[in-house]
């Protein structure tokens, strides 16, 4: 994600360059009783290029859901442009936007039971009239999804049978059935052991590649996201701290501001870095956002995956 | 792969439906104080479809279109309703438990029904008009008494719902003991439920109700399916939850209201069928609607035919009969739930 690409296309007439962009987007959440908003978010300023695998960066509640939603339509800016090749995105109709931006939100429970094939064919809604029926066209289209991630042979499965793994494969399946130019995924490595994790990224990394497709993740685990996104944006209380490569935004000083935590970034084998928090209990970890201390030679770390 | 639902899977499972109701209606109508062979009943029916009525004796035309197909069709509208409403709240509710009667959604017709019938008893439609906005009132309530920290709460809402069963049975039989001397039907009529009262309104406007508001939520089905699966997920597949949720409301509350009215709380018939549907066929709700329409009226039908020849001449409740059925089905459902 590029900070830069405001300038790119901030004309209306200039070319659509980036896939997605958003322009000095803010928002906020405003209480009841009161107008003080009780979290916003921005100006946010971000682009990402077709076929590019991009990652929200934060500790919980830093807005990167909410970000995510508002690059998503779902949520409408309170002041700024979000623009999905050039087009605004709050100005398409709720079909079309479905058409061409897919959301996977965090885990939800299902009220009834239902095979995946049933669920991964819902993928198909935005492209169907009102009382309709699936064509060979859907059933060929969600097939493909479902071989896109690697789970055709769960399609006669029950949902609720499923691992957390495979459901979450089942539910990229849905989303990819929706042929989005731009996929969206809230935590979507939550709850889902190391090798699936793996599995999973490697997975989004392939079908941002294969097809073309865009792909923005929300996530908070930094070596997974260093070591399969193209680019990274870091958000802390609403604030964008630093966007670009993983390579141009995991410092030190940065991570320990975004996570209020003893951080460290090593580099890897392959030359990525790799983030490593400080196995040291009495690291006092309330006094490290803000102010940057000196280094820590000699001190034990724990990877952080 | 194939598509999971095709017109011509629901058109079929209705077909085998519709003819298992008509087979029911036929027993039905065969059961009573005065016999009559099944093959007059097949005869009369044709010939009355036919319009030869001349061709028939006269007893067997008032037993069957005078007496017994008036009540049968009643006991159809009131089924279809009741099965209706009950999976378009189990839908909107995300809730396999959610039924008009146990969420006291019927109490809450019943009491609208009657409260109409206190201020003016010959509104004609006007009952129709009170009990539908009884259960649109206590829908509202028992969602909004349902809710914990913003969230629609399985346990919480099903407490709420018998908690306003309760109290709006109270006030009917309040109301009920209080102006004994009024027209206002029985005590039983309104809390068990009860085909053997020809209704004030015309059977045929009562069908034209129950075909509008059916066609209007089975419009809704493919955006339920999705509901069913999360509201946020529909709403990113383009779906208007807010338009559609309001229509189901409405219509699901004028099926209430209108099987209410005419037949009183019978109840789980709405929790039964559409669970029984779905065991059959699945939770597709392009085929799950129709299907549970069917077969509520199948379980009326039958639940009535039941309940006026077991101990005859003696009539029990229909809801009496609903409820020995519906009851251990819920607690099943209950248990199985929170294993």
């Amino acid at each position: 994600m590029d900070r830069e690409s405001s300038t790119a296309t901030s004309s209306k007439e200039a070319a659509p360059h980036w896939r997605i962009e958003a322009e000095q987007v803010t928002f906020a959440y405003l209480t009841r009783e009161s107008k003080t908003p009780k979290f916003s978010l921005g100006p946010m300023t971000l682009a990402a290029r077709a076929g590019q695998f991009a990652a929200l960066l934060g500790a919980n509640g830093s807005g990167k859901s909410t970000a995510l939603r508002l690059l998503s339509g779902s949520l409408k800016p309170l002041a700024g442009h979000v623009r999905l090749e050039g087009v605004e995105v709050s100005e398409l109709l709720v079909r079309e936007r479905a058409q061409r931006i897919a959301l996977v939100g965090q885990e939800s429970t299902l009220a009834f039971p239902m095979l995946v094939w049933e669920y991964v064919l819902q993928g198909r809604y935005p492209y169907n009239r009102r009382m309709h029926f699936e064509s060979s066209e859907d059933c060929s289209c969600a097939s493909r999804a479902l071989e896109d991630v690697g789970a055709s042979h769960l399609s006669s499965r029950w949902i609720s049978e499923l691992s957390g793994g495979e459901k979450q494969r089942v539910v990229l399946a849905r989303a990819l059935a929706q042929q989005p130019a731009l996929l969206l995924l809230d935590e979507p490595t939550q709850h889902l052991d190391i090798s699936a994790r793996v599995e999973l990224m490697r997975t989004l990394w392939k079908l941002s590649r294969s097809s073309n497709r865009t792909v923005i993740i929300v996530t908070h685990e930094l070596n997974l996201a260093a070591g399969f996104c193209d680019q990274v944006a870091l958000l802390h209380h609403g604030k964008f701290l630093g966007s670009g490569t993983p390579r141009e935004v995991y410092r030190r000083e940065i991570l320990e501001e975004a996570f209020e935590a003893p951080l460290e970034v090593q580099c890897g084998a392959d030359g990525m870095p790799r983030v490593v928090i400080h196995n040291r209990p009495d690291v006092d970890i309330a006094g490290i956002a803000g102010s940057q201390t000196s280094a820590r030679s000699g001190e034990e770390f724990l990877t952080v995956i | 792969m194939q598509p999971p639902m095709t017109l011509r899977r629901v058109l079929g499972v209705c077909g085998i439906l519709a003819a298992v109701l008509l087979a029911v209606v036929v027993i039905s109508l065969r059961l009573g104080a005065y016999p009559i062979s099944v093959q007059n009943i097949v005869l009369t029916l044709t010939r009355g479809a036919f319009g030869q009525r001349a061709q028939v004796p006269s007893d067997d035309w008032l037993v069957i279109f005078g007496l017994r197909m008036p009540r049968i069709a009643l006991g159809i509208a009131v089924g279809a309703s009741l099965s209706v409403a009950g999976a378009s709240f189990q839908a909107l509710l995300r809730n396999p438990l959610a039924d008009p009667y146990v969420l006291g959604i019927s109490s809450g017709a019943a009491l609208g029904a009657i409260l109409s019938l206190v201020v003016s008893p010959h509104a004609g439609v006007g009952m129709q008009v009170a009990a539908f906005a009884g259960a649109g009132l206590t829908t509202l309530a028992v969602y909004f008494l349902g809710r914990r920290g913003g969230q629609l709460d399985s346990a919480t809402l099903l407490l709420a719902g018998i908690v306003a069963a309760s109290f709006l049975s109270a006030i009917i039989m309040f109301l009920m003991t209080t102006l004994g001397g009024r027209d206002l039907r029985g005590m039983a009529f309104w809390l068990m439920g009860d085909l053997s009262t020809t209704p004030a309104i015309p059977l045929g406007a009562l069908f034209l109700i129950l075909g509008v508001t059916l066609g209007t939520i089975y419009a809704t089905a493919p955006d339920l399916n999705l509901i069913v699966t999360g509201e946020e997920e529909a709403r990113h597949l383009g779906v208007n939850v807010s338009r559609i949720k309001l229509v189901v409301y409405v219509g699901a509350s004028v099926l209430t209201g209108l099987a209410v009215s005419v037949s009183g709380s019978i109840g789980y018939v709405g929790l039964l069928v559409p669970h029984v549907m779905r065991m059959l066929f699945g939770s597709d709700y392009r085929l799950l609607i129709p299907a549970a329409a069917i077969g509520g009226a199948i379980a009326i039908v039958v639940a009535d035919t039941l309940a006026r020849t077991v101990i005859a001449p003696t009539e029990l409740p229909v809801g009496a009969m609903t409820a020995l059925a519906g009851a251990p089905v819920f607690i099943y459902l209950l248990r199985r739930r929170s294993s």
